[in-house]
């Protein structure tokens, strides 16, 4: 099959009127990307400071900023908290949430779908912000309005439960776009095929393995992928806890603020935000390498038939 | 839709450019404009500072200087977050022609460049400006740094025990209270305790409160059991006073009762605590006079309570036992005081500096203590203003005289965290020995080594 060997060939301009159509965009890339990228790469390699005599005279100490970051238990114990935050408030909170909420209303249907649907996609309409102060106010120890409901006046939620906290937070505010991604990919799954499997006898959950995840494995990780990625890199939770009590509710990005912004060491929030990237890259990548891997294998079964 | 005709579109752009020069950025022909920034706003934090400058400083100062716009540029945050925004600011070589510090942070701000001594900026007149000659020696030291004048003080402040009379008399302990020990503290809260008051106690401690927890608490009785955190060169490091201050912390929130530990974490502890205070649900509270004149004020403050008058007693700070303190002192406090500086950036420096040395001359320091009473930098003002406040006289001529002031050094910030830190570890259950040793490696690592730590 002959095809051709670039869009430009396409369109049928020519090589240089294309590089000039694709300049302006590459220039706007280099500006606000690519620059600051290497320029973050440097400074994570100096000891570059806010305020102070670092901040007049820079001076490069090579890895000194990661070993240091490496062997902070404050920065460990941020990473393990992101990874708890991620995994709790993105993979089984939003997405698991998400797909029962479309599940059910997918099988249950009827007006109420509507209902729950606009009610769920409420949440994730407004802002972050917004929502990071609305749990703020429901759960606070003195004012909140649960403790108020649940007659547990001074129950501190933020103060001994800030990562679960931050969690129920997340996990309100995201799930209705699990929801609604997984209410789109159940619209793949031929109706008759389910009723097939139940008058075969199949349990839900047999229902689901045999049926129903063949046909969304794609839509599931590109869900798992953003999320993830959108959870790993948020920073809203610092408006419910401040990353507090002392740090027990500081994922990596309220981290990064903290020592880049607050403490005023520039060059040491470089680098973390450097190993922040490193770690996405490999979350990116290695979805990535399942999605192909899925769409292969989808290939090969999809020529055999539905199960049923 | 349809386009606009093109010469529409002309006259369209032709008015746009017209009405955008001459009225849109307040500077017209010949004029210039300044630029004041301080982190206050009006409706919010330390609003009576931002009326001030807009009603009576910018329209009293463009009066004289008929080709001047001032502009205000108000904030209402975190000082950490004001103090970053600040930063960032004269790193890129921008923001206000006078800018609002915290004194403690001229000397980082110097070493960086962000700010020039006064003489290098607004020029000769600078030395010889009458205002000088009010200001006292310590005072003026809120704005120096190696020696050289960064900036203007705007005033100074002290540090006392407050506490509430309604809640001492309930607890059968006298109304008009001086304690003149740490265990005179420990037993009045015990008593209130014992009266069913639910916090007896409030020390700031933790990382939330930040600079408050150093200067409300630990400096004082670090003051209190005999040590300055830098004095002759070198630091404190976990000598024995600092472990006595960090045991008193250890009475307090380790189990007693005495403080509530959870409110040292919270992300709005300080606030919380003075609107409890206010509530009546604390007993004793250290805290700067800020808390007197802008907090519990009755009409404007924060949290405000109609009855403070009578209802709030204050008290010097203790040493840990007369005699303890610091110089031998029985009676200790910490002072601090924010600054106004220029920005070396300026496009005006001799016309900002006119603005600064304005904001600080009797007639504005006066027109400023008319909306709220505090120590202004200026003695000639002082001596006539604060009759009216007896809580401030009572700072002035009582705490004053034996308070002492952190080293206006640029690390001290740091140094200060690490403090916090170490209170921190106290109120989550470690034991003083345990935070002090923390500290101490913290410590090391900041100041280059135990070389420059004493104790």
């Amino acid at each position: 099959m002959a095809r051709p060997t670039s869009a430009a060939d396409a369109a049928g301009l020519g090589q240089g009127r294309a590089i000039a159509f694709v300049l302006p965009a590459l220039a706007l890339i280099a500006v606000f990307l690519v620059f600051p990228a290497l320029w973050t790469i440097y400074l994570g390699l100096t000891d570059y400071r806010l305020t102070g005599l670092a901040a007049a005279d820079p001076q490069l100490v090579g890895t000194d900023n990661y070993t240091g970051a490496l062997g902070d238990p404050r920065f460990l114990s941020s990473l393990w908290l992101t990874l708890l935050y991620v995994g709790g408030s993105a993979v089984i909170g939003q997405a698991g949430l998400g797909f029962a909420l479309a599940w059910v209303l997918r099988t249950r249907g009827g007006p109420l779908r509507r209902a729950v649907e606009g009610v769920v996609l409420l949440s994730w309409i407004l802002p972050s912000t917004v929502v990071g102060f609305l749990w703020f106010a429901l759960l606070d120890r003195d004012d909140g309005t649960l403790n108020a409901l649940l007659h547990t006046p001074g129950f501190a939620w933020l103060l001994d439960h800030p990562l679960l906290s931050i969690i129920v937070f997340n996990v309100w505010r995201g799930t209705a776009f699990s929801m609604m991604l997984y209410s789109a990919a159940l619209e793949n799954v031929p109706p008759s095929h389910l009723e097939t499997a139940r008058l075969a006898g199949a349990s839900v959950p047999q229902q689901l393995r045999d049926v129903v995840l063949p046909r969304i494995r794609r839509h599931i990780l590109t869900n798992l992928l953003l999320i993830s990625l959108w959870t790993f890199n948020d920073f809203t939770p610092f408006v419910l806890t401040g990353g507090g009590p002392e740090g027990r509710s500081e994922i990596l990005p309220v981290y990064v603020y903290r020592v880049a912004l607050r403490d005023g060491q520039l060059g040491a929030g470089a680098a973390i935000s450097f190993l922040i990237l490193l770690i996405n890259l490999v979350f990116a990548l290695a979805y990535l390498r399942l999605l192909r891997g899925r769409r292969r294998h989808q290939e090969i079964t999809a020529a055999a038939g539905p199960p049923a | 839709m349809r386009l606009p005709s093109r010469p529409a579109l002309i006259g369209i752009i032709a008015a746009l450019a017209l009405t955008s020069c001459g009225t849109g950025g307040g500077s017209g022909k010949g004029s210039v404009t300044l630029t004041i920034a301080a982190n206050s706003i009006e409706g919010g934090k330390n609003a009576e500072s931002a009326q001030w400058i807009k009603q009576w400083v910018i329209p009293e100062f463009e009066r004289t200087h008929p080709n001047v716009k001032v502009l205000f540029q108000g904030s209402g945050v975190d000082d950490e977050q004001y103090k970053t925004r600040i930063a960032l600011d004269l790193k890129s070589r921008t923001g206000a022609d006078v800018i609002d510090l915290d004194g403690i942070w001229v000397g980082e701000f110097a070493q960086a460049g962000y700010i020039k001594p006064l003489t290098e900026v607004g020029g000769a007149t600078v030395e010889q400006w009458e205002g000088w000659a009010q200001i006292p020696q310590a005072v003026q030291g809120l704005g120096i740094f190696d020696g050289k004048k960064y900036g203007l003080p705007q005033g100074t402040d002290g540090r006392v025990l407050f506490y509430n009379k309604t809640l001492f008399t309930k607890a059968g302990l006298p109304a008009t209270w001086q304690p003149t020990s740490w265990q005179d503290i420990v037993d009045a809260g015990t008593k209130l305790k014992a009266a069913g008051v639910p916090t007896p106690v409030q020390l700031n401690a933790g990382t939330a409160m930040g600079e408050a927890t150093t200067m409300q608490g630990l400096l004082p009785l670090l003051a209190g059991a005999g040590a300055e955190i830098y004095s002759a060169g070198k630091w404190t490091g976990a000598a024995q006073p600092l472990k006595d201050a960090l045991g008193l912390y250890q009475q307090i929130y380790g189990g007693s009762g005495l403080g509530d530990p959870k409110l040292q974490q919270e992300a709005k502890g300080r606030d919380k605590s003075f609107a409890q205070f206010a509530e009546g649900k604390i007993g004793i509270l250290a805290e700067s006079d800020y808390f007197w004149r802008s907090v519990i004020e009755p009409q404007a403050g924060v949290a405000p309570m109609k009855d403070r008058d009578q209802a709030v007693g204050y008290a010097k700070i203790p040493a840990r036992q007369p005699g303890a303190g610091i110089r031998g002192q029985d009676f200790v406090s910490m002072s601090g005081g924010a600054v106004r500086v220029l920005n070396p950036f300026s496009k005006n420096p001799r016309l900002a500096w006119d603005l600064l040395a304005f904001m600080h001359s009797a007639a504005a320091t006066k027109s400023q203590l008319a909306g709220q009473v505090r120590i202004s930098a200026r003695a000639d003002v002082n001596d006539e203003v604060l009759t009216a406040d007896p809580m401030l006289k009572y700072i002035a001529d009582e705490v004053l005289p034996l308070t002492a002031y952190r080293p206006g050094v640029a690390v001290y910030p740091q140094v200060s965290a690490a403090l916090q830190e170490a209170t921190a570890a106290v109120v989550s259950g470690k034991t003083a020995d345990e935070a002090a040793t923390a500290y101490q490696s913290a410590l090391e690592d900041i100041v280059g080594g135990a070389a420059n730590i004493s104790g």
